[in-house]
């Protein structure tokens, strides 16, 4: 076990090498100059020397990833290039919102449709499973802008249950307040393509051979159900969880932006629109660390509950 | 248990008729009026092909059948201890599953939940019904798994399912099912997955355990030939009807069913080696059947060698530590020679390589020493390039004929690929005519063409197989457990294909096989192996005649002997 995570450990440090030689090489080439954009309408040449000493970019292009390798070392990835604020003070105000938001969406997702799944599995081809069917297809088809629109005149503005959009600064009163309205609309699109995707995890179990000898074995469906086939069919959603992990942390732009909630979201398209690299680098080296991170940590959970697994 | 069967009757079956629901056509009548005594303390065999409906019978006994779909006609009864199972629901039913009727399967390793140690298993099933504590319950779980001959059980109660062999897993199930001190154990197809070796010890426990506890046996089985030794009640089934039942010494020693006597017949014997093997249809065309003869086999001096393998050996690397290998040597130093028109045999237990030896022979597995001479040249150290021109004259069959036929292709698609890929035949016509002609000599109608995979039985699909491989004209065959995943009559059908197919073409096969009378059957020279090692060689007749090897001779011992005059040989 130990040997294994070391390796694994051993085998992020390649990884992250390409992808920030990635990242250096699609900014340099591809990604415009952005004193240009920086030194806006009074355009000189001195002012655009100026702004490209300051931000670093007279340097050599092997200078300038020599500093990127630096920052991805220390973490501390300097001050954006847009707004003079240090990056850290950015990524950590931005991703607190950002994660309450997707974090309680994904507990909220999975506490409604590995039930909902399971019930629709067990009683396959009955009506119960024809109408959840329809209406997953149906709540899948309509734009989350419809959901966002309907539930803000609605929900929101006409009865009042809500709030039409805002923040605070406490995660308390965000998280009763702020976070059901946009998470409502969140769930309406993931729910239903999560619900008919656990489904057939749920139905490839029950046809399995084990599920027989439990029943031959005189166990009620109830513990059939809830011991035997649950664990099992938990391998895979498991899987697909930890995969979708690290997108938690870009956040959800379309709700952020709606809804007025400063998260990543809105950072990630600012910092895109006004080329500042710095932001990118950051978040780009964070989501590959955390989708690395996150691997493993799904491997090392497999290992966990299902005992076929092998580390190797 | 021959002699003494007791006549108190446990459960009786009468008049049972099942009917499936299907999609667009009537319903399917899966059993029609079947009526079947189990006496109590007795063992009784339930005999027949893929279809017969033996397991649906079991499975109406336990009401596992799928309700939506299954119709059970009102006035079918199941009595158990006089009382009719069929209106048992609920928690009744429960308190009897398990307890007073327990069940194995035909596959111990998807019958167990491979997320629970083996001991949680046990132990759920003795906290249910016998209301025992979790640690009384472990303490219980543990004497199981020595009573049913589990090695090491201390250690093996904390296991999980896949790190046991079949054969342990299968005594894991047996433990399980008489846990609760069952009065009727119904096993299904409970040796069909494992070695020859490993069916003999688990046919001995059932019946040790059944005689011990003076329980029940519904046996459930494809294999006439296996029951012999331990039963002592035989029902034969075709077709969801019984065609014969009595006392085993009558259907063995004078069977009145034509059926029956089919049955009996076309599973091969280690003492004859008839030209072909009979069928069921000789015994149900009026006249029945008639031998045509015995056939002699053997390498002649005068043999042409097709194959010549040197030294062949295969080994995979497994990680160990942080940055260590460890090498397994899952083929050690195998050396043979196949003859022009000849076949060679390699048995051996799961394990032995022998699966090894052929997928190295064709290149899925990367050889890692010796050499495998085929005109003078080695196939081995071609370069892929020279390789693909050999590829169609050295062609493989493989065990499992669901899985190795692409299921979103149609029989003419799968025969026709193959000749594309190596340029045989000028246009699709062509190729349709070559591929019209390959399914009339396997014994399909040419109607199969536009069909899938999926609308063909077993014996059917392992036809189709057999007909890609002709379609590229190979001279070499390797059947890797070929006929094993079959019914024993249907299996007698390939048997005899194959062997007409090497008589017309001259093909010579390399057959792989756990079955040691099957290879007897079908092959001039017999290699066995255990553990990756060659452990003897020589014609076939004569290593059954006079194995020298003590390993050989096991394998030999192992094998069912079939009726043996009342003197039963287990138990």
């Amino acid at each position: 076990m130990f040997a294994y995570i070391v390796r694994r450990v051993l085998q992020m440090i390649p990884t992250l090498f390409g992808v920030m030689l990635l990242v250096f090489v699609l900014f340099n080439v591809f990604g415009g100059d952005p004193s240009l954009v920086l030194a806006g309408k009074h355009l000189t040449a001195e002012s655009l020397a100026n702004i490209r000493a300051q931000l670093g970019l007279d340097k050599s292009q092997s200078a300038q990833f020599l500093i990127f390798v630096k920052q991805v070392l220390t973490l501390d990835f300097g001050t954006s290039w847009s707004t003079q604020q240090p990056v850290s003070d950015i990524i950590g105000s931005r991703i607190g919102p950002s994660l309450l938001l997707t974090g309680s969406m994904l507990v909220v997702d999975l506490l409604i449709a590995i039930p909902l799944a399971a019930t629709v599995a067990y009683f396959r081809r009955g009506l119960t499973d024809r109408i959840v069917t329809i209406c997953c297809t149906i709540a899948m088809s309509v734009s989350a802008l419809v959901y966002i629109i309907a539930g803000q005149y609605w929900l929101a503005y006409k009865f009042g249950w809500f709030p039409v959009s805002g923040w605070s600064a406490s995660a308390w009163h965000n998280l009763w307040y702020y976070v059901p309205l946009p998470m409502l609309m969140g769930l309406m699109v993931s729910l239903g393509p999560d619900i008919r995707f656990y489904r057939s995890f749920f139905i490839e179990e029950l046809g399995n051979d084990y599920v027989r000898t439990a029943r031959a074995k005189g166990l009620s469906e109830r513990v059939v159900m809830l011991k035997h086939v649950l664990r099992n069919a938990l391998i895979p959603v498991v899987t697909t969880v930890m995969m979708s992990l690290p997108y938690l942390l870009i956040g959800a732009l379309v709700l952020e932006t709606f809804f007025s909630i400063p998260g990543m979201g809105n950072a990630v398209v600012l910092a895109v629109n006004n080329s500042d690299f710095p932001i990118i680098k950051a978040i780009t080296v964070y989501i590959a660390l955390a989708t690395m991170v996150f691997n493993l940590l799904a491997d090392l959970i497999y290992k966990l509950i299902d005992p076929r697994v092998q580390l190797t | 248990m021959n002699q003494q069967v007791q006549q108190d009757t446990l459960l009786s079956i009468r008049n049972l008729n099942v009917r499936f629901k299907q999609e667009d056509a009537e319903p399917f009548h899966a059993l029609k009026s079947i009526n079947l005594d189990i006496p109590k303390n007795a063992t009784v065999a339930l005999v027949g092909e893929s279809g017969s409906g033996k397991s649906v019978t079991s499975m109406a006994i336990m009401q596992l059948l799928p309700q939506m779909q299954t119709l059970i006609d009102p006035a079918s009864q199941i009595l158990f201890e006089g009382r009719n199972l069929l209106d048992v629901h609920g928690a009744e039913l429960r308190r009897l599953r398990g307890k007073d009727i327990a069940m194995i399967f035909q596959e111990p390793m998807s019958s167990l939940n491979p997320v629970f140690t083996v001991g949680d298993q046990i132990v759920e099933t003795l906290m249910l019904h016998a209301k025992l504590s979790r640690s009384a319950a472990a303490k219980r779980a543990l004497e199981l798994l020595i009573e049913v001959g589990l090695p090491d059980p201390e250690k093996k109660i904390k296991a999980y399912p896949h790190e046991l062999s079949g054969g342990q897993q299968q005594r894991v199930m047996i433990a399980i099912a008489i846990a609760c001190e069952p009065k009727l154990l119904i096993a299904d197809e409970p040796t069909t997955a494992l070695d020859v070796t490993i069916q003999k010890q688990i046919l001995e426990l059932i019946a040790k355990l059944q005689a011990k506890r003076g329980m029940s046996v519904l046996f459930i089985t494809h294999d006439l030939g296996l029951v012999g030794e331990f039963a002592d009640k035989v029902v034969v089934m075709r077709h969801g009807e019984i065609r014969e039942a009595g006392d085993v010494q009558q259907i063995f020693e004078n069977p009145q069913n034509a059926y029956t006597k089919a049955l009996l017949a076309c599973r091969p014997q280690l003492e004859q080696r008839p030209l072909r093997l009979p069928v069921i249809d000789d015994f149900m065309k009026p006249g029945g059947f008639v031998s045509a003869g015995e056939r002699q086999r053997g390498y002649q001096a005068d043999d042409e060698i097709v194959l010549d393998v040197q030294g062949l050996a295969k080994s995979f690397d497994i990680r160990q530590g942080l940055f260590g290998k460890k090498q397994f040597h899952a083929v050690k130093d195998v050396s043979f020679k196949l003859a022009r028109g000849k076949t060679l045999g390699i048995v051996g237990e799961s394990g032995s390589g022998k699966t090894t030896v052929g997928l190295t022979l064709v290149r899925l597995h990367q050889a890692t020493g010796g050499k495998a001479l085929f005109e003078g040249k080695d196939l081995l150290a071609m370069s892929p390039k020279e390789f693909h021109a050999y590829k169609r004259r050295i062609q493989i069959i493989f065990q499992n004929p669901y899985a190795s036929l692409n299921p979103r292709f149609t029989v003419e698609q799968i025969l026709a690929e193959p000749m594309m890929l190596h340029g045989i035949g000028n246009n699709a016509a062509e190729r349709q005519k070559m591929a019209q002609e390959l399914l009339d000599r396997v014994g399909l109608p040419a109607r199969s063409l536009v069909k899938y995979p999926h609308e063909f039985s077993g014996g059917q699909r392992q036809r189709i197989a057999i007909a890609r491989c002709l379609t590229m004209k190979p001279e070499v065959l390797i059947c890797d457990e070929s006929v094993s995943a079959l019914d024993v009559s249907v299996q007698a059908q390939v048997l005899n294909l194959l062997q007409d197919l090497q008589d017309e073409f001259k093909l010579s096969y390399l057959f792989i096989s756990h079955d040691l009378a099957v290879v007897k059957h079908i092959s001039d020279q017999v290699l066995v192996m255990n553990k990756g090692e060659v452990v003897e060689q020589g014609d076939s007749d004569a290593i059954y005649r006079q194995p020298k090897e003590s390993y050989t001779r096991r394998l030999l011992d192992s094998i069912p002997q079939g009726w043996t005059g009342g003197t039963p040989a287990l138990a």
